[in-house]
């Protein structure tokens, strides 16, 4: 699977929505994306990449877009694209 | 004339800050609740729908001070349970969001402020109120049946008043907001705070996010309430690390909490010189019944505490015999001036008086040790904790049977419902209607396909058969 694929397959499964609905998805925007479902988010990326996230980066991670870039910053090193 | 809270004893102290910069005062909060009162004149029933907003605190506490009776429910409310609510109870008014008026169309906007709006229902029917009646709630999970708990005047000042006691509250206290205003745990923390004269700061944005924190931070917060789940975000969230200068106390209700996290949260508590406070309650006692004081928090861990200043335990077992022996399972049974009136499942119960006389059967099983700690170790009733909010198996099963005619049985640990069903093709639209009708997080529930749902001889579900799948 490539990183994209992992990525985007975090965010089908926990709030279980459709690829199409992934551009510009923002907290909030779906019932599952609340504090429980974000929680299940930041789990499936940290394990599908091993990584460990940082609180500040946790509580950034507020759209699918901003998730990409957070998971490029060097801590973690891993491209989405 | 005010029925709970003397707001005017604190006239310039600020009562409400919310994350938008906007504040008031304990003087304009009781001037601003008197004229909205003024609009609607007489002791009636009126709705709330919930935010964690100053409107809503608004039109809580002059409700509840000039005897108008709310019920209080949350803005995202499901539309098919607000209906069967509102032909239930049928209020004299709505107290809502500003940005929720068009979807009443036809009733009459009697009074607006703070980004709330009060409405003329025009409803005919008229239930005649039970003259203590102060308030109704859900019970913290209702799967879609208008259920409700009678408060008193009384429940709730006895209630505020023992929190503020056992928690030492006092108007340097500032609490944040972590759960909604309908939910008795985020409104005992209003109640008790505005007794003594704190700032409550209001917000509903979540832990996950980081508006929460900028808030928290430049609010300087000292104190925030969490149910078990909220506990296990902020070790996710890596919370010991963070640094929050000004808090002061955590508490934790709404469920136990598992040994480990509060082992983790009570050394935290200790090395960095704060609070955690487990407590215990429902919103048949109004919130709180029980709390384990902070000093014992490392020392008693899993343990709910001691009954809060007016109240008692006991614990009785099967043969209603009261039982003396430490160690000993029981179902835990609490006297104390906040038990109920008892439910409200219409509008004709409203005139009902007290039920319960001050005993409350809890319906958790429960132990106590040498000290007289009490620990719940099960529930006697078929029920569930998912992520704070009470979930009634048998309502869900016959909720699911009367929907899809199918065999099934739920079960499961909190935070984990199990839906077991024999029908594939029905397990994910019975998994979908469970989700919406209890609009809790989809990752509490997973449905399991089994050839048979295990039965005995007389066709009862052997729920012990089914464990093996989730413990």
């Amino acid at each position: 699977m490539t990183n994209l694929e992992k990525y985007n397959q975090a965010f089908i499964e926990n709030f279980e929505v459709t690829e199409d609905q992934l551009p510009g998805l923002k907290y909030q925007d779906v019932e599952a994306w609340d504090s429980v479902g974000h929680m299940g988010l930041i789990a499936s990326l940290e394990e599908a990449f091993d990584i460990m996230m940082d609180t500040d980066d946790i509580i950034d991670f507020g759209s699918y877009e901003i998730g990409k870039q957070i998971l490029a910053k060097d801590a973690y090193g891993v491209t989405v694209e | 004339m005010n029925r709970i809270w003397d707001l005017t004893a604190f006239e310039d102290r600020t009562a409400l800050l919310d994350e938008n910069g906007g504040s008031t005062t304990y003087g304009q909060l009781q001037a601003e609740g008197a004229e909205l009162v003024k609009a609607i004149g007489t002791r009636c029933l009126a709705f709330i729908l919930c935010r964690n907003s100053i409107g809503s605190v608004l039109g809580y506490t002059a409700f509840l001070n000039h005897g108008i009776v709310p019920v209080m429910l949350n803005s995202h409310l499901d539309n098919g349970l607000l209906s069967r609510l509102l032909e239930a109870y049928a209020p004299e008014y709505l107290w809502l969001p500003t940005d929720q008026e068009t979807q009443f169309q036809g009733m009459e906007k009697a009074y607006e402020a703070r980004e709330y709006v009060l409405l003329r229902t025009g409803y005919e029917k008229r239930y005649p109120l039970y003259e203590d009646l102060a308030l109704l709630i859900t019970t913290s999970g209702s799967t879609g049946s208008p259920k409700l708990v009678r408060q008193s005047y009384e429940n709730i000042f006895d209630n505020a008043q023992s929190i503020a006691e056992y928690l030492r509250l006092d108007e340097t206290e500032r609490p944040i907001t972590t759960l909604p205003m309908n939910y008795v745990y985020g409104l005992s923390i209003i109640n008790s705070h505005f007794l003594v004269g704190a700032t409550v700061l209001l917000t509903d944005k979540g832990l996950m996010q980081k508006e929460f924190w900028q808030f928290f931070r430049k609010a300087e917060a000292t104190s925030f309430g969490g149910v078990p789940y909220t506990y296990e975000m902020l070790f996710k969230l890596r919370f010991f690390r963070m640094d929050l200068p000004s808090l002061r106390t955590v508490t934790q209700a709404g469920g136990k909490i598992t040994p480990e996290l509060h082992e983790k949260f009570a050394a935290w508590a200790a090395e960095t010189g704060r609070n955690f406070v487990v407590m215990y309650g429902a919103a048949e006692a109004t919130s709180r019944m029980g709390y384990l004081p902070p000093e014992k928090a490392v020392e008693k861990k899993g343990s709910m505490g001691i009954p809060i200043p007016g109240g008692t335990f006991a614990l009785y077992d099967t043969d209603g015999n009261r039982i003396t022996e430490p160690y000993t399972t029981g179902e835990l049974v609490y006297t104390g001036k906040n038990v109920t009136l008892g439910y409200a499942e219409s509008g004709e119960d409203l005139i009902r008086g007290d039920e319960r006389n001050g005993r409350l059967e809890t319906g958790d099983m429960a132990q106590f040790d040498e000290d007289g700690y009490y620990y719940i170790v099960g529930r006697k009733k078929r029920f569930l904790k998912i992520y704070g909010n009470r979930v009634n198996l048998d309502e869900i099963d016959r909720m699911i049977k009367a929907e899809f005619q199918i065999e099934m049985a739920s079960a499961g640990k909190d935070d984990h419902l199990y839906l077991f069903m024999t029908d594939r093709k029905k397990a994910e639209p019975v998994r979908e209607f469970v989700i919406e009708k209890t609009k809790l997080n989809p990752a509490a529930f997973k449905a399991v396909v089994l050839d048979e749902i295990p039965k005995n001889d007389a066709g009862k579900t052997l729920y012990s058969e089914l464990t093996k799948y989730y413990a």
